[in-house]
């Protein structure tokens, strides 16, 4: 007790008073500034909201070119239309007509509402983007393998979680594009009625028919659908999306931190001092090997190639945040997000176009809507989640294009891919496909080959020639991968710039009828 | 007599299940099972047994003169009525692929979504939809019909005014 404490109450009161500043910063930060490395790794590892990053993090990860920034940019882009979504929802209207009213109020009475609607529109594009890139990374440096596979099937819940708020998304504004996309998407759901009806099972079992009933809570896209989708949307995903991304996020630190090859520690080389130091002091490092069991980041290598995460990582991850707000914001000031005219139930929007990235689905699901709009995707899915456990094989792992084969088998596998899928499009758009062929062939064989169905054969076929070429799963799968990348993304490029009404092909629109 | 002990149980048999991990596992079991009932009965709810949609039967004044072959689209509905000879009859405009509404044309039905053709009693020329156009049960009375969009008829039922 020193002599200077104030003797009267009131002394003591204005002295409370003085010290408030200083006593909340305490009682906020439990482990006092954190302004050594010391007390900035306990900052991260005991703060409710850092600690699913790793306390320390390898340089190689910290590189440009591991990872690109991808997982971050969906991160940043996710966590906008989080911020810009809260904002809309104090105007929309979750009621057919009223919706569209109300978007349309959003659209051009609402103070910043264009641009905030505008923002959001954007940052769930970007949102898709980055996962599907970052999907891609994360395949090509080979970072399914053990022990990420549980976090490359967590990856994939996140994936398909994406999407469906995308779509969930889309009919919101009840506008044309809106209900003609969503009856489409709908009726997809239905689709397995094409195969229970040419079996003639759909009396006893009907599938299809109850994933359109729980979709929509009607045999139609009306008030029940919307407020499904609205529920599904601003609600049930992002939830479901929160508790995936903690998981993804916390196990990326229990396997041990980003993927990076064995030899990392000799092609970083010594450590020059590129990355700022803030303090050195005190000159003890703390690794976390003794907690953590396992492969961590610094088991066996000494602490020497890894930095505190605080501040590196996160500088890291605010500069993405920042270019991710950035490139939205600068694309919500280029280009209004659409709003056509009120959904109109008898006059179907032509050509009805659903987001551009199940455009290419759109193209399959042109020929049979059974097998392109649920047979290829779910065979894409499953295909996906099996990589991890048919390749187990260790070479080239953390590095781009990694394993047998490597960048020549992937150069290769874009031409097949591509190739491929320019050959079976041309001839389905020059020729037509089975039914124009044989106007008799039975329905059930009509809805499955589709030329989707064609495509991942060859693509299958092409992928086992690599298996067996190499000897290797690895080139395999380095084959199947990018030849299903390049199917999607010239499908997705057809249904976007070169289908016009009727879904007929036209080299531009500027070639399309006038109606 | 003899009396027989009952022999002791040698350290190697395996040790029978003490009683309260018995009762442990079955209390985890019975939790678990009423947990997976309650989701079951959980996801009921979402599946509507009465569907909110409006009655699809409607009357209908034909006009006048309704050509052969050209087929009267009442407005807000999603069926032609036809008028013939043989009578009239009623045909979905509801395309059998993923629900868009077809358009009449000269030789029958286009559908503007994937591009699905059908002729003019419904049949499918061209294109990915599975299934002809639906025909609906149609009455007549007079110069005015009645159409039930949610009842299927065979195709070529006409009715008689
Ligand atoms: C909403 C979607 C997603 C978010 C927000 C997300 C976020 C992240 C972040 C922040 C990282 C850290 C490294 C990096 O930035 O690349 C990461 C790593 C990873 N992600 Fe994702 N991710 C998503 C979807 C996916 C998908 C679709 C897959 C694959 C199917 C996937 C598989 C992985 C794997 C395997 C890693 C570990 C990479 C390594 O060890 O190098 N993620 N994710
Ligand atoms: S909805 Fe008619 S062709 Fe697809």
């Amino acid at each position: 007790m020193s002599a200077a404490l104030p003797h009267t109450a009131i002394e003591r009161f204005v002295a409370n008073l003085k010290a408030i500043p200083n006593n909340l910063r305490a009682a906020t930060l439990r482990g006092g500034t954190p302004n050594t490395d010391r007390s900035r790794s306990s900052f991260v590892f005991g703060n409710v909201f850092l600690h699913l990053h790793p306390v320390r993090v390898h340089r190689w990860s910290l590189r440009w070119t591991t990872t690109f920034g991808l997982g971050i940019m969906a991160t940043a882009a996710f966590l906008i239309t989080l911020v810009t979504g809260v904002l809309l929802m104090f105007y929309y209207k979750p009621y057919p007509d009223a919706a569209y009213i109300s978007i349309k109020d959003i659209h051009f009475v609402v103070p910043t509402g264009r641009f905030i609607r505008n923002i959001h529109r954007w940052a769930a594009n970007v949102m898709v983007v980055a996962v599907l890139l970052h999907m891609a990374r994360a395949f090509y440096t080979g970072a399914y393998r053990k022990p990420r596979e549980f976090n490359w099937l967590i990856g994939m819940g996140l994936l398909v979680t994406t999407l469906g708020l995308s779509f969930t998304g889309y009919l919101l504004p009840w506008d044309q594009l809106a209900y003609w996309a969503i009856t489409i998407g709908a009726n997809i759901a239905q689709s397995p009625r094409e195969v229970t009806d040419a079996l003639n099972l759909t009396e006893s079992f009907d599938p299809g028919g109850l994933q359109k009933l729980l979709l929509l809570g009607s045999s139609e896209v009306g008030e029940e659908a919307l407020i499904r989708f609205f529920l599904l949307h601003v609600m049930l995903l992002p939830l479901v999306l929160f508790g995936l991304a903690a998981v993804h996020f916390w196990r990326i630190r229990k396997d041990g931190g980003l993927v990076r090859p064995a030899n990392a520690d000799e092609i970083l080389g010594p450590r020059t001092e590129a990355y700022p130091v803030f303090t050195e002091a005190p000159k003890k490092t703390y690794q976390l090997a003794a907690i953590v069991k396992g492969k961590t980041a610094a088991v066996g290598k000494g602490p020497e190639n890894t930095l505190p995460s605080m501040p590196h990582l996160f500088y890291a991850e605010l500069g993405i945040l920042m270019l991710t707000a950035g490139i939205c914001l600068a694309l919500a000031m280029v280009s209004d997000a659409p709003l056509k005219e009120l959904a109109n139930p008898a006059v179907p929007e032509n050509p009805a176009k659903a987001p551009w990235y199940f455009l290419g689905l759109q193209e399959l699901v042109a020929h049979s809507a059974f097998m392109g709009g649920i047979g290829i995707p779910s065979i894409v899915l499953i295909g996906l989640g099996l990589i991890p456990f048919l390749d187990r094989e260790t070479a080239g792992t953390g590095e781009w294009f990694g394993g047998p084969g490597g960048k020549p088998l992937v150069l290769q596998a874009i031409v097949v891919g591509l190739g491929s899928a320019i050959a079976i499009e041309a001839v389905a758009i020059q020729f037509g496909w089975i039914r124009e062929w044989f106007p008799k062939a039975p329905q059930l064989l009509i809805t499955l080959i589709n030329p989707g169905t064609v495509l991942t054969l060859v693509y299958a076929l092409y992928s086992v020639w690599l298996v067996k070429k190499h000897d290797s799963t690895r080139a395999g799968a380095l084959g199947l991968f990018t030849c299903f990348l390049c199917g999607f993304a010239l499908l997705t490029l057809i249904g976007t710039y070169f289908r016009g009404p009727n879904w007929n092909f036209y080299w531009s629109p500027a070639d399309w009828p006038a109606h | 007599m003899t009396v027989t002990p009952t022999p002791a149980r040698s350290r190697l048999d395996p040790e029978p299940m003490p009683r309260r991990d018995f009762l442990g596992l079955a209390s985890l079991w019975a939790a678990a099972s009423t947990m997976v009932f309650a989701a079951i009965g959980m996801l009921r709810l979402p599946k509507a047994a009465v569907l909110a949609s409006p009655s699809k039967k409607f009357k209908v004044n034909l006009p006048e003169s309704l050509p052969q072959g050209e087929g009267f689209v009442p407005p807000g509905r999603s069926v032609a009525v036809f008028k013939d000879k043989e009578g009239v009859y009623a045909v979905s405009l509801i395309c059998t692929h993923l629900g868009c509404i077809v358009k009449q044309t000269q030789t029958g039905f286009d559908c503007p979504c994937h591009g699905s053709r059908f002729a003019l009693d419904g049949t499918v020329i061209k294109g990915p939809a599975p299934a002809p156009l639906k025909w609906h049960k149609v009455a007549v009375s007079g110069s005015s019909v009645t159409v039930d969009e949610e009842s299927s008829v065979p195709a070529g039922t006409k009715v008689q005014a």
